[in-house]
């Protein structure tokens, strides 16, 4: 008996054509108490399949942080979620608080900005890892401090004993970084999502803790998505890529066809930004290094067209009149723009 | 541990500086307990002078402090002239009853506000949260002396708890339940006024101080990886909120104190309370000394416990 009812959900998965995440015209509005504002997320729609590396590349306030929280659940109460977030097969919004609680952390969980304040100072960081497993799986003290020493290790942290006994404030900044994968990684989640949470890092650093991320995610096979501002963290890193803009996604598809061939204005715009060492050859004719004029728009609800049309150099009339949907013009890529057909 | 180090240092300091306040204060005042004799026409006035520089009334402020350092130092405490022995002793069986009553009330404050303040500070705005919000204002406004008149008035119209002192007549005949029992039914006035009096404050600030934590990044965090609300009230945002409410701690230890001193002589508990108003009105010098000297105690022993929970509690207040 435990046996088919243990079968019954991976049955299913392959069915539906292996997707661990669902999200469908997934929209969030910030409401304040009297007056409806623009929605934080339009319309959001993508899969990630098991064992994928999904980037997020957006600007602050595209609605990367607000993706990360609706699907932990752990948006605030004034907040208005529509759509549904299907995550093996469950309706993430459909669920309770106390379900919630099950899914967050042991099957969905989150490497936090900024681990030093996302650890509390006055725990031990072995307790901070302790206290995740003890809310989702059975066992004692003892075998607890066994296992978390096992997830320390297995984010090649040496020194077990010392990080494990330590507070916050005694460790470094790499140090902390591997004690929020290894409290993200401690019940051996399906999907894993990391907010921002290499920027305070050095670039040295930066790239150690995205090798450890890169080889978890082989090793294990759990599903990661990483959200960033920076694209040249993404080259190399992400199997697909997914671009945000204005709560919207404008682009989506594998790393390698989109950073080579950008199709939407705005990616072509941030890809431009990385300045290369070689020649700088992507400095504009005085010399300087290329900006995407204007600035995010501010949100109101009323607002018609291409959000992006404002700061486009290729808009046309019609873009101001009505918002692109979603097309793809090549196999594995869409992207919502008029110039590829709509 | 250098932090602790310096606190004893600052305690001991404490007393030295309240010590020698009090007799400055104390000779600053007119009149001594030997005055009141030069009415008494049956007195001479050399009988009282005798008397004056048998106690050493005579000497200069200085040699006068040095003297009762001394007496200290043996244990004696200087020597109460109205009751012809050592203040010591006087104080010893006083200074327990203020102890007990002030320690109950302590623990029963923040039994109270602990868990009160945590469960409101979960969700404010909640009916419960402006109920307890809306009561603690109203404690906060009350006077000490009202809470416990009113108390006092509640305990004789029902007859449901003994007014006055400290245990009833016959209570040496009791077996030891008893006394347990006549003892408690004779602490419920005096420990009730205390416990409403200090308990608005401390009330408030946990709210105040888990509010402030509840916001901040890491409590989202835990919440991200599945901790439980109970879990996460109490073991992540209590011990983070916990800094001023140790600091609070020592505060309302002083507070309760000096508030147990009034709630003494009024219930006629005989603690320091009544000894030292006594002692004040008849200039029974040392004894006032004696007394507010064990009072400064207790409160260097109340803020030494705080600074022991502090480090016990914060781990980098350790590093320092």
């Amino acid at each position: 008996m435990g046996l088919f009812t243990n079968m019954m959900p991976f049955a299913t998965v392959s069915l539906e054509g292996a997707a661990l995440l669902r999200v469908r015209a997934l929209t969030v509005t910030y409401s304040t108490r009297n007056r409806q504002s623009a929605p934080a997320l339009r319309r959001v729609s993508f899969d990630i399949a098991p064992g994928e590396i999904l980037g997020i590349l957006g600007e602050s306030g595209s609605g990367k942080s607000t993706l990360a929280l609706a699907i932990l659940g752990l948006l605030p109460a004034n907040c208005s979620v529509e759509g549904t977030i299907l995550f093996q097969d469950e309706d993430l919004l459909q669920m309770d608080e106390s379900r919630w609680r099950e899914i967050r952390g042991a099957k969905i969980s989150m490497i936090f900005q900024e681990p030093g304040l996302s650890l509390s100072p006055v725990m031990r960081v072995g307790d901070q890892i302790a206290e995740i497993i003890r809310a989702h799986r059975p066992g004692n003290g003892k075998t607890r401090k066994l296992e978390c020493e096992a997830v320390l290790r297995g984010v090649r942290l040496s020194e077990v004993d010392r990080i494990y006994r330590a507070y916050p404030h005694q460790l470094s900044g790499g140090e902390l970084h591997r004690v929020a994968i290894a409290q993200a990684l401690a019940c051996r989640p399906d999907l894993v999502i990391a907010d921002e949470s290499t920027r305070s890092l050095d670039v040295t650093v930066q790239a150690e803790v995205l090798n450890l991320l890169r080889e978890i995610n082989r090793k294990r096979g759990s599903a990661l998505i990483f959200i960033t501002h920076n694209p040249a963290l993404l080259a190399g890193f992400a199997d697909r890529v997914m671009v945000m803009y204005a709560g919207g996604i404008v682009e989506q598809g594998p790393t390698a066809q989109v950073f080579s061939r950008p199709l939407h204005p705005y990616t072509k715009g941030l890809l431009q930004l990385i300045p290369r060492s070689r020649n700088g050859t992507n400095l504009t004719s005085e010399g300087r290094l290329p900006v995407i004029p204007g600035s995010l728009p501010a949100l109101n609800p009323s607002s018609r067209g291409c959000l992006f049309e404002p700061r486009c150099s290729v808009r046309t009339a019609h873009c101001q009149n009505e918002s692109p949907g979603e097309v793809t013009p090549e196999r594995g890529r869409r992207v919502s723009c008029f110039n590829y057909g709509n | 541990m250098k932090y602790l180090e310096r606190r004893v240092i600052h305690g001991i300091l404490l007393l030295i500086g309240v010590s020698v306040l009090c007799f400055l204060f104390s000779d600053l005042a007119p009149g001594s307990f030997f005055d009141e004799m030069k009415l008494n026409p049956q007195i001479s006035s050399e009988t009282v002078a005798a008397l004056r520089s048998q106690y050493g009334l005579d000497k200069p402020l200085p040699v006068r402090y040095a003297r009762w350092v001394e007496s200290v130092l043996g244990g004696e405490w200087g020597y109460s002239f109205a009751y012809n022995s050592s203040v010591r002793s006087l104080l010893v069986v006083r200074a327990r009853n203020t102890l007990l009553l002030t320690t109950l009330a302590t623990l029963f404050s923040w039994l109270v506000a602990v868990p009160l303040g945590v469960w409101i500070s979960n969700h404010p705005g909640k009916w419960y949260d402006r109920l307890s919000m809306g009561g603690t204002s109203l404690l906060l406004s009350v006077p000490e002396l009202v809470l416990v008149f009113g108390l006092l008035y509640f305990a004789i119209r029902t007859h449901a708890l003994p007014v006055g002192g400290m245990t009833s007549v016959g209570f040496d005949q009791l077996g030891l339940w008893g006394k347990t029992i006549d003892l408690v039914t004779h602490l419920i006035v005096p420990v009730t006024t205390l416990v409403l009096a200090s308990l608005p404050v401390l009330v408030r600030h946990v709210r105040a101080s888990m509010v402030e934590v509840l916001k901040l990044p890491f409590i989202q965090a835990a919440r991200g990886h599945g901790i439980g609300p109970a879990r996460l009230l109490f073991r992540y945002a209590l011990p983070a909120a916990g800094n001023p409410l140790i600091s609070l701690f020592g505060l309302s230890v002083a507070g309760l104190l000096s508030g147990s001193l009034l709630v003494e002589v009024i219930t006629g508990w005989p603690g320091i309370g009544p000894l030292l108003l006594e002692a004040s009105m008849s200039r029974d010098l040392y004894v006032v000394v004696g007394a507010v000297m064990s009072s400064t105690l207790f409160m260097v022993f109340g803020s030494l416990l705080a600074d022991v929970m502090l480090v016990v509690v914060d781990p980098r207040i350790r590093v320092e």
